[in-house]
């Protein structure tokens, strides 16, 4: 077991739990933020329900934190060492002949996503954690001196989606995470050891969540745009 | 046909090497590409140049040993075949085509197209085989009885040649679907079972020690591989090491 994630089949599948991981994570992310598009109410009390509750503050974003940054560091450990193998490259080469521009550019999307996540801390959590644990308001309230004010959360939500750039940044990002997913999915399931004919049925169903998830995101950030 | 070749040429293991035209006529569809190269080589001959290396041994798709890229692809444009099976046909007149060796740190070149795959050798002697008592008692392999479907995966598994196309595509030099192939089908027969926890954990250390890269599971060893061995096979070999991990 010592020094599993020395070999190459381990770090593949260290890789591939943090993606399934934070594949999930997606999931209860863009539902949470697709309330937002049909009730305020509902929305806001989520917010605020997973920006207070202790179990989700102190264990599970600190999972999710280092699930991130776990896979992006293995993904650019993984790939400075696979193109060291490589050594002299052809002169001729047709890869689109056999493998997909997906597969081929993990890398430059997984780039691209890393970036776009810069900017989303910024605009979100950074926010947050400094509204939260530096100024000490952890009310959830527009005003924290008046309970009637309401949640902020929605309101805040809707005014980072203003802007056309940033509207325009993050539907560029959710459509190279939807090209990164389209390979990760089922990449995922290949490298934890899972290819026979039960997973061969999840084809289908990966192709639905690669674009489905990240259309959705798209979708809200546009909704909240042109609904302002 | 008349056609342009775009060689690799390099004297030896040390030379850095290089890209060299070579024009050829009168070269017949029905020609294997090796008859092409012997054609060429015939030429340089007799102009008292040096002919180009390149590996090459039983020209009917079983040894394993041809290992060209041609045009951008391991063993040409054709799908399950070797380059010695490869005609001249599936190229047109005026064609440039070009030839290289197999691209890895794990292959290195030991002159023109010829490259070193030992590396494949000490992998398969640091697990690919089962030990067999042969003291007189042995058991006959067809008395025990083994699932339709496992003999045939394991079968398939075992067509795989060791030729190295699975590395010479792969963007990442992995050579995965080889030590997957000879990991699978051992794995997959009751006679494999011995030593099965040993045989995965050595063969993916010596893999690593290679020098080879990482699998990504971008499928291109399996389009190019000419005996099609598929990528299942490496997801059991994730299987039998994360397994043999967990027990060792």
């Amino acid at each position: 077991m010592s020094g599993i994630l020395n070999s190459s089949i381990g770090r593949k599948f260290a890789m591939a739990l943090s993606a399934l991981f934070l594949m999930i994570f997606l999931v209860m992310h863009v539902s949470i933020n697709f309330t937002s598009v049909f009730s305020e109410e509902l929305f806001n009390n989520l917010s605020h329900f997973m920006g207070t509750n202790p179990l989700i503050q102190g264990v599970m974003q600190p999972i999710l934190i280092i699930g991130v940054i776990f896979h992006f560091v293995m993904g650019f450990v993984l790939e400075a060492k696979n193109k060291a193998s490589r050594g002299v490259k052809y002169a001729s080469n047709s890869a689109k002949d056999n493998s997909t521009w997906m597969s081929r550019n993990m890398l430059l999307t997984g780039v691209v996503v890393l970036a776009f996540l810069g900017l989303h801390m910024y605009d979100f959590w950074v926010h947050e954690m400094t509204v939260k644990y530096v100024e000490g308001d952890m009310s959830g309230l527009i005003d924290p001196n008046n309970a009637d004010s309401g949640f902020r959360y929605y309101e805040e939500l809707r005014e980072k989606f203003v802007s056309p750039v940033r509207v325009g940044i993050y539907v560029v990002a959710f459509v190279l995470l939807a090209l990164h997913l389209l390979h990760g999915f089922n990449s995922s399931f290949q490298s934890i050891g899972a290819n026979n004919k039960y997973v061969k049925s999840l084809k289908g169903f990966s192709k639905v969540y690669s674009i489905g998830i990240p259309a959705l995101f798209i979708f809200i950030a546009v909704f909240h745009h042109f609904t302002h | 046909m008349n056609l342009t070749l775009k060689i690799w040429r390099q004297k030896d293991a040390n030379d850095k090497g290089k890209i060299v035209d070579y024009p050829v006529s009168n070269i017949s569809p029905d020609m294997s590409f090796l008859e092409m190269l012997d054609v060429l080589n015939q030429e340089l001959i007799e102009k008292g140049e040096s002919p180009v290396a390149f590996d090459h041994d039983c020209r009917e798709g079983i040894c394993g040993t041809c290992s060209l890229y041609i045009n951008g692809r391991a063993h040409g444009p054709q799908t399950k075949i070797t380059a010695c099976q490869l005609h001249m046909r599936s190229f047109k007149d005026g064609d440039t085509i070009y030839i290289e060796p197999w691209r890895a740190k794990a292959f290195p070149v030991v002159k023109d197209l010829i490259v070193d795959r030992s590396s494949f050798d000490r992998i398969q002697q640091a697990g690919g085989f089962i030990s067999v008592n042969t003291s007189g008692n042995t058991q006959d392999a067809n008395a025990i009885p083994i699932e339709k479907e496992n003999a045939d995966k394991a079968f398939d598994a075992a067509t795989c040649i060791g030729c190295g196309a699975c590395v010479a595509s792969c963007k990442n030099s992995s050579a995965m679907l080889f030590v997957s192939a000879k990991v699978s089908q051992f794995a997959l027969l009751p006679q494999g079972q011995v030593e099965a926890t040993s045989r995965v954990l050595n063969m993916v250390k010596q893999m690593d020690e290679e020098g080879f890269g990482n699998c990504t599971n971008t499928g291109a060893c399996e389009v190019e591989c000419p005996k099609g061995i598929s990528l299942e096979n490496i997801a059991r070999m994730n299987r039998e090491y994360l397994a043999a991990s967990l027990k060792g």
